[in-house]
């Protein structure tokens, strides 16, 4: 048992913290604003060496099966710290968080966290469910965070309703598989499959209500019209944070879920141990939503709203990496989740500058803004990296995770949903380059310099665009981390 | 040895990195740094091409392969044979020379020039990598300077054509990554050299069907930028919106890309698909000859009107190396080479005219050969290049595709030679309206061609003149090379796969 809580070593330092930021509220109050992002933020390295710690311990399932340390789980819990703790960064001086209780704002960032990093781990349904819920019930309350903003409790209203259907049809597909297969460990579910005749029909069910939970947590389709509006009402560095972070973990799930529960080793790689079709879903509905995704993004002028877009439309990718189901996917989806993780916390970082200081989020206030000299300067060509890298042209980091992902698909022989893929790319170049249109073909309104932003948030951009373009040109390191990082313990 | 190929395709980049460390307002010292970057890099070529091994069949110049991504096999792995020395040098005239007409640009001077040089960079590239990945990494990096130096410095329709430049040339170019994965998934490699060796291609690359279909993907990418009918709506747009000097790089440079990928790539990598492609490439080329001729008899902007006329020389270049013949190949580079040329007078020759008059209307003009005589003589010999006068480059290339195709094609080649007349009758009417005639009262005080733009378009009217008395200052570099890729290529024929 002891063994266990070694292993679970990263989850109790942010619970630690937790509690700590919970008393530091207490005595403290609103009183030292820069304690909070402080604590949070030691915890968050904290659980980062933590998690360094407990990597090479072999992989095994602990508390009686309910979760799992393995590759996979070390490497989204670095993926988690590293982007809660540039949401926190992005999150300093924002006009937006600034009219949130502070305290709580990143005692929640950091319990939202804790939830993501539960979820990656999980090897129980119950486990996964909680987790699920924990992450979703946090969401709720940060995206209507924003004291006294309609735009944000409409948010938040919206993505209750919307998260407590999916979640209800989540829990009922659990007890159709529970009920088919009497055991709710992941693996034990993939062992009782291969060696029991189950109704075919109802499995393929019990999985498609699955899999509105997840699709819902990672907005594929049909489950994605939460995104944009939420996206739009919360508060935007928390947008930024929710864009990466819990789509990540849901990623997480997808692979541990499907790739565990309902999946066997076959010779180029995973195949459905039923032939219950969901490889086929997965395919159809990544087509979906990417599609969708990208197709909706055309007609935005809120560039927060276009970037919601843009990440479905990314889920869609990445959920079309996974229907090639062989181990380049994996690797795959692991970098491209790091890269997009880089490249969209730029893009909103950005977006985030900008509206701190110009109060706007409208497409045709950046008007150029490439041409405004100085800090305009900068910022425009950082959001055109951004951009590019989102569309996937070479040289950018982008380009490097789409290659990839459609590497897996060539493998797998899935050529008819390479080219959709592709063709859908090319869509996606057109809104994100009209954003790169009205930054540097259009005249500037008014002749008005920039204000200058708080000098952490114009190294983060400067770094967030080095690392965009350096992982374009030499991203062996991370090819081989995601590579080793793609083991799955059964 | 020294990587002179490395040097000429990253030289401009280090130009680019130096402009933008200068002060914004300096704006002489912005061009004479441009000037300097691309000055190095053609010397370097001149050198190439004299120092080239004619007699040798292998690549030279080569560096690498060095590793670059070990994990997926990517290599850093450059080096020219007789196809692309032309292409290299080329380029590096055509950038030289498009800088000194850039002269004149006042607006965004530095960011104009830096993106200039990256463009010159991702050309430069093309033409050197032998690595697919590398080949496709320049490739797209050529992409993001082009969309900006249309959209930025273009004509009044400028965002719409740099957008559709954009989308089609992605468009084709996201079918080529497919192939390539599918090459380096079945074929094991990015190496163009090892590619090249059939026995490696496994899997489904062994299937003749799926090799069409791979086929057809990298045809469709290399078709858009060549650009074939019809898939060359793009090209009007983006010429004609352009500012002169990066028409002349469009219209030299950016579509010989095309065909250098069809003869890079698809030939040697495919060539039983290609074999089995070779009619339709005929086809095509032959539509577009005349199709583009038609076209550009018709249109009353004069720069839209070279830009059609792009699209019928460059279907010389797709009726000669579908011949497989060695007259035909040869031709074909040729006519790159060649029309390259040309087409840069050409377009140079509507940017002095469109500086004085602020209109490119062919009826709104009338003699001009009056107040400008040096100008018209100057233009009456790119015009006469053009239309394949005997003694001037753009003949021999010509007349090598036609005897090519003739061979092959003997069908599709006699109706492409009507274009000859259909050339000659849109040039001839074109000069006529132009310069001939009574003088255009408007104009009775414009001013000759200065002494900057001479010194753009006479370098290249040299070349016309010699290459069209003594082609083989051309020919023999690129003989040998080719003719072993026409034979490794018909082997395929004979062997009946």
């Amino acid at each position: 048992m002891i063994g266990d809580l070694t292993l679970l070593c990263p989850e109790l330092v942010l619970i630690l913290t937790i509690v700590l930021l919970f008393f530091a509220d207490f005595f403290l109050g609103a009183r030292k604003k820069g304690v909070y992002p402080a604590l949070a933020s030691l915890g968050l390295a904290g659980m980062m060496i933590a998690n360094l710690q407990v990597s090479p311990l072999p992989p095994s399932h602990f508390f009686s099966g309910m979760v799992t340390h393995d590759a996979m789980a070390g490497f989204f819990r670095y993926l988690f710290g590293g982007g809660a703790l540039l949401a926190i960064l992005l999150s300093q001086r924002s006009s937006e968080v600034e009219r949130v209780d502070l305290p709580s704002y990143y005692t929640l960032l950091t319990a939202l966290t804790l939830g993501m990093s539960l979820l990656a781990i999980s090897n129980h349904l119950l486990m996964l469910y909680l987790s699920l819920e924990f992450v979703s019930v946090i969401s709720y309350i940060l995206t209507g965070s924003v004291g006294g903003s309609r735009r944000s409790s409409e948010a938040a209203l919206k993505y209750v309703i919307y998260g407590g259907v999916a979640s209800g049809i989540m829990a009922y597909g659990m007890s159709l598989l529970y009920g088919l297969t009497g055991t709710m460990e992941l693996p034990e579910i993939a062992r009782f499959l291969t060696s029991n005749a189950v109704s075919r029909p109802v499995l393929f069910l019990s999985i498609l209500f699955i899999m509105a939970g997840i699709g819902y947590k990672i907005a594929a389709f049909p489950f994605q019209m939460w995104c944009p509006d939420v996206y739009e009402g919360a508060p935007t560095p928390f947008t930024a944070f929710l864009s990466v972070g819990p789509k990540a973990a849901g990623f997480a799930i997808l692979i541990r879920f499907f790739l565990t529960a309902l999946a066997a080793e076959g010779e180029t790689g995973f195949v459905d141990i039923k032939v219950a079709g969901w490889p086929e879903m997965i395919a159809i509905l990544s087509v979906a939503t990417m599609t969708l995704g990208n197709l909706a993004a055309i007609g935005q002028t809120n560039l927060k709203r276009l970037l919601a877009y843009s990440s479905i439309a990314h889920a869609g990718y990445l959920l079309m990496g996974f229907a090639a189901l062989n181990d380049e996917a994996l690797r795959a989806i692991l970098f491209y989740l790091v890269v997009y993780v880089i490249m969209n916390l730029g893009a909103f970082l950005v977006v985030i500058i900008v509206a701190n200081q110009l109060r706007v989020e409208d497409l045709s206030s950046y008007a150029g803004l490439g041409r405004r000299g100085g800090l305009g300067t900068f910022l425009a060509l950082a959001m055109t990296i951004f951009l590019f890298s989102l569309t996937g042209i070479p040289p950018f980091a982008g380009f490097i995770g789409k290659f990839y992902l459609f590497g897996a698909l060539i493998r797998s022989g899935l050529y008819g949903l390479a080219i959709i893929g592709v063709l859908n790319s090319v869509v996606s170049l057109y809104y994100y380059v009209r954003v790169v249109k009205v930054m540097f073909f259009e005249e500037p309104p008014d002749a008005r310099l920039i204000p200058m932003p708080i000098l952490r948030h114009s190294v983060a951009v400067f770094l967030l665009a080095f690392l965009t373009v350096y992982l374009g040109l030499s991203w062996n390191g991370l090819a081989e981390v995601a590579g080793r990082s793609s083991g799955l313990f059964f | 040895m020294f990587p002179v190929l490395s040097f000429i395709t990253f030289f401009p980049l280090l130009g680019a990195a130096v402009i933008l460390l200068l002060p914004r307002d300096k704006g002489p010292r912005i061009r004479w740094t441009a000037l300097a970057a691309v000055t190095p890099p053609l010397l370097a070529a001149i050198r190439i091409f004299f120092s080239f091994d004619r007699a040798a069949e292998q690549l030279q110049f080569v560096e690498g392969p060095i590793a670059w991504i070990p994990a997926f096999n990517i290599q850093y792995f450059m080096g020219i044979d007789g196809l692309s020395v032309p292409m290299v040098l080329l380029t590096a005239l055509v950038s030289f020379i498009a800088v000194i007409a850039s002269w004149g640009i006042d607006k965004h001077l530095k960011a104009y020039f830096a993106l200039f040089l990256l463009l010159d960079t991702g050309m430069m590239g093309v033409f050197c990598a032998l690595d697919f990945f590398l080949f496709y990494v320049f490739w797209e990096v050529m992409l993001l300077p082009m969309y900006f130096l249309i959209g930025i410095w273009g004509g009044p329709r400028r965002e719409y054509a740099a957008i559709k430049f954009f989308l089609y040339t992605l468009l084709g170019s996201v079918l080529m990554l497919l192939v390539m994965l599918a090459f380096y998934f079945y074929g094991n490699s990015f190496s163009l050299v090892t590619l090249a060796d059939q026995t490696r291609h496994l899997g489904p690359l062994s299937d003749p069907t799926f090799r069409r279909l791979c086929w057809m993907g990298l045809f469709i990418c290399f078709a858009i930028k060549v650009p074939i009918v019809p898939f060359h709506t793009w090209l009007p747009d983006a010429h004609v919106e352009a500012p002169t000097p990066i028409s002349v790089i469009l219209a030299a440079v950016l579509l010989k890309m095309g065909t250098y990928g069809i003869l890079r790539i698809c030939y040697p990598l495919l060539p039983d698909a290609t074999n089995h492609y070779a009619e339709l490439i005929a086809v095509i080329g032959m539509i577009s000859i005349v199709y583009g001729a038609l076209c550009a008899m018709a249109q009353k902007d004069f720069k839209k009107l070279i830009a059609y006329s792009s699209v019928s020389h460059m279907g010389f270049c797709l009726l000669g190396m579908a011949s497989m013949t060695p007259e035909g190949m040869n031709g074909a580079v040729l006519q790159m080479f060649n029309h390259g040329i040309i087409t840069s007078m050409l377009f140079l020759i509507v940017g002095v005219v469109y500086d004085r008059a602020h209109h490119r209307d062919l009826n709104g003009f009338g003699g001009l050969a009056h107040p400008m005589p040096r100008y018209a003589t100057i233009t009456s010999l790119a015009f006469f290049a053009a239309l394949g006068l005997p003694g001037l480059s753009g003949f021999v290339s010509e007349v090598l595709c036609f005897m090519g195709g003739f061979k092959t094609f003997r069908l599709y080649t006699v109706i492409s030679a009507t274009s000859v007349v259909i050339t000659a009758a849109y040039m001839l009417w074109t000069f006529q309206r132009i310069f001939l005639g009574r003088l255009n009262e408007r104009y009775t005080a414009i001013s000759e061609i200065n002494g900057r733009e001479m010194l753009t378009l006479v370098p290249l009217g040299v070349i016309v003149v010699v290459l069209g008395i003594y082609p083989r200052f051309m020919l023999d570099l690129m003989n040998l090379s080719l003719s072993s890729l026409s034979s490794a290529v018909s082997l395929w024929k004979v062997a009946g796969l």
